[in-house]
């Protein structure tokens, strides 16, 4: 077999690829191998399959065909393609939230009855304002159904704006408005993106690559945003919140759950429901000690961010969990579930349990969800766990030992009392380290894992290096697990990876270098943060005039696409590995990693070099830096550099001389009415 | 590491609100729920419970809800290791231990614990706040130091006090460590300590450092004219702070638990500590302007350090005198004990005047003294002195010479060590042992004015003499030509009426913190302020014409009872930002002129009376109209036209032109004994020109009553001409 070494970066997931090869099961590590070579015209984004004349290939050496048969060059084909995925991935994370906005409006209709409560009512009150939905005198639960209405209808909205469009700072706004890219409705963007993909329609790759960035600003600044508005409203807004992360945190003696996939919907059920009483009482009887939830993925970090779950890990972790032969039961739903899961549930006893309409698995046992009975739902599937439970074979039991600490739970809501408590609470400590060079900026390190590239080991690598020059990192979904699992995620982690400027910063304030802000919905979380930057004052008034950046290292899905997509357009720029399907296409990348910078301010750096991104990341946060004439940074290479220690506007104080120094107080008539005690 | 501040800071706040949980039930235990509970003179209740909360605590039952509001806010302490982010919770804490240090210090005396004895002052009322808080805004003091605990030793303690003093900084004093205070080493020193000399001994608890934050809170009410509400409002309260007064906190010696959680209580207000011990620092910035907390710093650099530290750079004017000099030290008197030398009072005759001449008459820098010298004469003796300072310059003109004069007071105030009373012949001078000792002699006297008034007027003066006479001979010889100077002065500013002039000035020195106010002095209303009169304005506009003081011109006018004309008018909408559109020289009722927050008096309509009554700020009592001096203040402040309220210097009672659209002088009906004192024989003859005989023993005062009914009763009785006036409105 391949060296686990050069498939993950992870001793867990190492000790459980030797046991993989000695239990004889195959991992996604193990069929990528046998794919390989890879479709070398996929890779490129050369292979037509729009219309049933092909599928076309373009030759990328220049001497076979140089178009397909309808005509479409290389740059549309490329174009087109890369199109299609973000529509889907727009589609993906638009549809979660679909789906949460229609329990949140069962919850509201149904109130009590459906077993959901609305547990952050001051989220609900601001949000309703916020769209406009009268909430004077009026209970909560005909505010959040007014409410859930408000945020359905974006989804069919045929003319725009979407309501929390107008969160993005004036100046972004305007670069859409401009552009025409701001986005109508969330539906219409993505149908109407599919529709000029379609054989014959839309063939300029660049206006197609506009229409994208429109589906994909409907994702970011739609979408997802009103799914984490959504699920905080439902579920809580987090708080800063320990626990533990990697396989580790199964337990050899506790019924253990896996949930994995993304919406928080039944996995919030499941952890409520593992608290009762009469479930744990069930799970004693089977001889367990408890109840464990760990989860995998974005479910993983949604029940992490709002409960303290432990995560047992990421994407590529979902198999190796499984095979530990300590799960007793796997439930999932949408997104990012391998099909392959039966068979490697069928090395022992785990249970495979699909419970989305959308997403059915042959081979596990489907329980459908249904909001309406969601807490019947998950004391079955407890139940079912239990029972799996007393199947299980402590001899074949293998759980790694590796497991690490971490905090998580910090959002664009938390943040600002973090940083200036009840009273002073804003981004001003930040802002006034970047200005000042304590940091030199903040980068958002998301995505996904790939078997593509040995796991984690990008994140870390880029993360790392990043934190050494001072930068302060938020990350989430996946890249954020991998992170935590290496214990980047502890407070202490600034004394160990970070530059003296940002450690100064984290001591100051008590937070880990890196912020976990959340799934991958979550990523509105940072547009907000980074909106909240701009609204503040002082390092830029633009998105793109922030020293911020984004990366999504080890990329694997659309959605991934999508949200660099959404990052690119709102003004950020993006590092993005391994290049997803444009080198084909010079227009394609010209136009992506160069031109879109002139109209959105953001724009893309596709490389398959970690370094070559850092070094990309940090020229860009130093060109942002001079741009706005910041502060040169307060320590080079660990060391305190001069420039910055004379940085320090002081207001001069002058006493106020002649007619003014008689002020208005009269202090001085009072000094000559007090005659000394004689 | 900081981790350890906020640790300290949030045990100190959970001590801190058990503390004060523990006080309130005992108090409540003992007494009514209604008990009146509250800090002597103030409208502001407890103030960092107000601004903090936004609710006004005034009974002992209120405690409740605000140490209960102090202690949700209370975080839970991190841990050793994988803590949580903690200095927001760290700023909580703070806040909540202020709001419970606050308790406590109100609680004290229903424990018989009393707040002001021997040195120590206690709260601040709001007379104290209006007249030295307005410095810290209006830019004659760039801020406060409030020093926590006590210094090595006395020396040491005097040297910092005398360094915060040079710099113009108020010094607030309180706490202890291991029992000594500073404020105890300054009085073995026998350092002068009141707020005349910027030295303000609190309280020995590390509670007692509230009452400096709540000054702070209390000078965004009264000058910033915020209002407390709920989080926004707090946080305006707060950043006003940060944004405007210059303060820091010094922590002298050990730092407890208790400390390190007042500390970030006053980081809520961005002002940093400073400390003299090698604890933990907080060097990123954001919630403070920069650091907010720095140690390890030696006594002699703190004054420097903290300044630098909150962002200012204090600029000193140097002259060249061996005793320290400044404002602070202008409120510090010289004992009987301690004379050197003396002159006037009433032993011998002295007096100041001031002169300009033609430029080639005045030679720049001479200072002669014709007579005997300090080391001339034995200790404690006493002399005739005739301080004649002649000026010349291009732009000077012969009205200035009184403004110029006026000025001699606080200039000669200002060295340590002499202490200068009176103005033109009334002066008192004294000059101490310990400055004769550093070596100060008569001529300094000179060598203060000849720096301070080139330096003060450089538009007006470019040449300097100063003549000091302390021989019987040469002071009788000139006192003549200034008795003459001093009545022909008067004589001018008699004739000068609102008729006689074109031009208005206005003032808008306070408009930094009171944005759409704006005075109109004009020859017969002086600033509400009382320091500013119309000639104050003419020659502030000539040193500096861009500047608050502008010449304004009447234009046509408008109504000639009212006092509206339409150049003041189209003025007044202007400068006011739009906020109003008419002014009214004479009236209180019809288009009163708006009150910044540091008027003199406050005149408002008594109603039943026909008449109004006058009540100063110093005045902590009652008023027939049912509020204090601090409640009227409220309602009269903040830049507001409010028909039937206004804020006056005091001597414009004096004036004809006094609210004479609404009949004058004769509303009076009360008044307090201060201003009846103070306005004298000058009130009595304004009374016998109004042709009312006994009008003047008709003015009623605290000492005849401070409710309303038996006041009407009482003008029934004396037949005050405003019961037959009418209503005012």
């Amino acid at each position: 077999m391949t060296n686990p070494q050069n498939r993950s970066a992870d001793p867990a997931a190492r000790e459980m690829l030797v046991l993989a090869e000695e239990l004889g099961a195959k991992t996604v590590w193990d069929r990528h191998d046998d794919l390989k070579p890879l479709c070398g015209f996929g890779e490129l984004g050369l292979c037509c399959d729009v219309c049933y004349m092909g599928p076309c290939r373009i030759d990328p050496f220049g001497e076979r065909a140089q178009v397909g048969a309808c005509g479409a060059d290389a740059h549309l084909i490329v174009a087109r393609n890369l199109a299609r995925a973000v529509a889907c991935g727009a589609a993906a994370h638009s549809d979660h939230a679909r789906e949460v906005v229609e329990v949140f409006r069962g919850a509201a209709e149904a109130g009590s009855s459906s077993g959901y409560a609305i547990s952050n009512p001051e989220k609900l009150m601001a949000l309703a304002s916020e769209w406009g939905v009268e909430s004077a005198n009026r209970s909560g639960r005909h505010v959040a159904a007014d409410l859930a209405a408000r945020m359905a209808s974006q989804f069919g909205l045929q003319d725009g704006p979407l309501i929390p469009l107008a969160r993005a700072p004036e100046e972004q706004r305007r670069r859409w408005e401009k552009m025409g890219i701001a986005p109508r409705g969330i539906d219409r963007e993505i149908v109407e993106l599919l529709h000029r993909t379609h054989h014959g329609v839309e063939s300029d790759p660049v206006a197609l690559l506009r229409a994208a960035m429109r589906a994909a600003l409907a994702d970011g600044w739609g979408g997802s945003m009103i799914a984490t508005d959504v699920q905080d409203t439902l579920f809580g807004g987090p708080l800063a919140i320990r626990s533990r992360a990697n396989l580790g945190v199964l337990e050899e003696k506790q019924v253990n759950i896996l949930v994995h996939g993304h919406e928080p919907v039944l996995s919030e059920m499941l952890v409520a429901a593992s608290r009762e009483g009469e479930m744990l009482a069930l799970a004693r009887q089977a001889g367990a000690e408890g109840i464990n939830i760990a989860g995998i993925c974005c479910s993983a970090n949604e029940i992490l961010m709002r409960q303290g779950m432990p995560v047992a890990g990421n994407y590529l972790h979902q198999e190796l969990a499984l095979l530990t032969g300590a799960v007793d039961l796997m439930v999932v739903d949408v997104q990012c579930v391998m099909p392959s899961l039966p068979q490697v549930a069928a090395c022992h006893h785990t249970r495979l349990v699909t419970t989305s309409s959308k997403a059915h698995i042959p081979g596990a046992e489907h329980i459908e969800f249904d909001s309406h009975h969601a807490k019947r739902t998950a004391r079955e599937i407890l139940a079912r766990a239990v029972e799996a439970f007393q199947h299980r074979d402590p001899a074949r039991v293998h759980i790694p030992r590796h497991s690490m600490d971490l905090v998580a739970g910090f959002t664009n809501e938390n943040l600002p009392h973090y940083l200036g408590g009840r009273f002073r609470a804003g981004y001003r400590p930040l802002i006034d380290a970047i200005a000042a060079g304590r940091i030199r900026g903040v980068v958002a390190v998301v995505g996904c894992n790939t078997a593509r590239i040995c796991q984690d080991s990008l994140h870390l690598a880029l993360v790392r290096r990043l934190l050494s020059q001072d930068v302060l990192v938020v990350q989430t979904g996946c890249s954020a697990i991998a992170s935590a699992k290496a214990g980047l995620l502890r407070p202490e982690a600034a004394m160990e990876y970070a530059g003296p400027g940002l450690q100064e910063v984290c001591a100051a304030v008590g937070v880990p270098p890196v912020l976990h802000v959340g799934s991958c919905v979550d990523n509105s979380r940072i547009l907000l943060i980074c909106s909240a930057l701009v609204a503040e004052g002082g390092i830029g008034a633009d998105l793109s005039e922030l020293p911020i950046a984004a990366a999504a290292p080890e990329a694997m899905s659309e959605k991934a696409v999508t949200i660099g997509l959404y990052a690119v357009a709102s003004g950020v720029f993006t590092a993005f590995t391994p290049v997803p399907r444009v080198a084909g296409s010079r227009v394609v990348r010209q136009y992506l990693e160069h031109d879109v910078e002139r109209e959105t301010g953001g724009r893309f750096l596709f490389t398959n070099d970690i370094e070559e991104a850092a070094q990309g990341i940090l020229a860009h946060l130093d060109g942002k830096r001079k741009a706005l004439n910041l502060a040169p940074m307060m320590y080079q290479d660990g060391v305190r550099s001069n420039a910055s220690g004379s940085f320090r506007a002081l207001s001069t104080f002058v006493p106020p001389a002649g007619l003014a120094s008689l002020g208005c107080g009269k202090a001085q008539e009072r000094s000559q009415l007090r005659p000394p005690e004689e | 590491m900081s981790r350890i501040i906020a640790s300290a800071a949030i045990r100190g706040g959970h001590a801190c609100v058990r503390r004060a949980e523990t006080m309130l039930a005992e108090a409540l235990g003992r007494h009514n729920r209604n008990t009146a509970i509250g800090f002597p003179s103030t409208a502001y209740a407890l103030p960092i419970i107000l601004a903090l909360t936004g609710k006004r605590v005034e009974k002992l039952g209120d405690l409740e809800e605000a140490v209960g509001a102090a202690r949700s806010w209370l975080p839970a302490e991190p841990t050793e290791k994988l803590w949580l982010p903690y200095l927001g919770g760290a700023l909580d804490a703070g806040a909540a231990t202020l709001v419970a240090q606050e308790a406590i210090e109100a609680l004290k005396p229903l424990h018989g614990i009393p707040l002001e004895f021997d040195y120590w002052l206690g709260p601040t009322t709001d007379g104290i706040l209006r007249e030295q808080g307005i410095k810290l805004v209006d830019g004659r003091m760039p801020g406060f130091a409030a020093c926590v605990g006590a210094l090595p030793d006395d020396e040491t303690a005097e040297q910092l006090a005398r360094d915060l003093q040079e710099r113009n900084l108020l010094v607030f004093m309180g706490a202890n460590c291991a029992g000594e205070t500073m404020a105890a080493q300054l009085n073995r020193r026998g350092v002068q300590m009141n707020w005349e000399t910027f030295l303000v001994p609190y309280g020995p608890d590390t509670s007692s450092i509230v009452h400096a934050l709540g000054f702070a809170c209390r000078a965004a009410f009264t000058f910033g004219g915020l209002k407390p509400g709920g989080l926004e409002e707090t946080r305006e309260i707060l950043l006003y702070n940060q944004r405007r007064v210059f303060a820091f906190v010094l922590a002298l010696g050990e730092v407890d638990d208790e400390k390190y959680a007042t500390a970030a209580g006053a980081i809520n207000f961005g002002f940093p500590v400073i400390a003299d011990t090698d604890i933990p620092e907080i060097l990123p910035s954001g919630i403070c302007t920069y650091e907010h907390v720095v140690s390890n710093v030696a006594h002699r650099d703190m004054p420097a350090r903290a300044v630098e530290v909150r962002g200012v750079k204090i600029h000193t004017v140097e002259i060249p005198i061996p005793v320290r000099h400044g404002p602070a030290f202008e409120g510090e008197r010289v004992r009987r004990e301690e004379v050197a030398i003396e002159f006037g009072g009433k032993y011998t005759r002295c007096f100041e005047y001031l002169a300009s001449r033609p430029m080639d008459q005045v030679q720049d820098g001479l200072i002669r003294v014709v007579g005997p010298e300090i080391g001339d004469v034995p200790e404690g003796a006493r002399l005739p002195l005739a301080i004649f300072v002649e000026v010349a310059g291009r732009k000077m003109q012969p009205e200035f010479e009184s403004i110029l004069e006026r000025h001699i007071h606080s200039f000669l105030s200002e060295p340590m060590g002499v202490m200068h009373l009176g103005q033109r012949d009334t002066v008192w001078l004294r000059i101490s042992k310990k400055a004769r000792d550093a070596g100060f002699r008569i001529e300094h006297l000179g060598t203060v004015l000849l720096h301070k008034l080139r330096n003060d007027f450089p538009a007006i003066v470019d040449k300097v003499q100063v003549t000091l006479f302390t021989e019987s001979a040469g002071v009788e010889e000139l006192y003549p030509t200034a008795a003459a100077a001093y009545q022909s002065r008067d004589e001018r500013m008699g004739a000068l009426t609102d008729e006689r002039v074109e031009i208005f000035y206005s003032c808008a020195l306070c408009q930094s913190y009171a944005p759409n106010h704006v005075c109109i002095i004009t020859p017969e209303r002086l600033g509400l302020c009382g320091a500013y009169n119309w000639l104050d304005g003419k020659a502030a506009y000539e040193i500096n014409p861009h500047g608050g003081n502008l010449p304004v011109r009447k234009g046509d006018s408008v109504d000639p009872v009212l006092g509206q004309w339409k150049g003041i008018n189209d003025f007044i909408r202007n400068a006011s930002n739009g906020a109003f559109e008419r002014f009214s020289a004479y009236s209180m009722i019809t288009d009163p002129m708006t009150s910044c927050g540091c008027f003199e008096c406050i005149a408002c309509i008594l109603p039943g009376t026909g008449g109004i009554m006058i009540v100063d700020r110093e005045y902590a009592g009652e008023t027939p109209v049912g509020m204090t001096f601090s409640s009227l203040a409220e309602m009269t402040g903040g830049g507001q036209q409010t028909p039937g309220f206004i804020g006056i210097g005091t001597i414009y009672a004096l004036s004809r032109k006094f609210i004479s659209a609404d009949g004058g002088l004769a509303r009076l009906v009360w008044t307090t004994t201060r201003i009846k004192q103070k306005l004298g024989d000058r009130l009595r003859q304004r009374c016998e020109e109004l042709g009312k005989p006994g009008f003047y023993e008709k003015i009623a005062d605290e000492t005849v009553c401070t409710e309303l009914e038996p006041l009407i009763e009482y003008l029934a009785t004396v037949e005050h001409p405003a019961l037959e006036m009418g209503e005012m409105v």
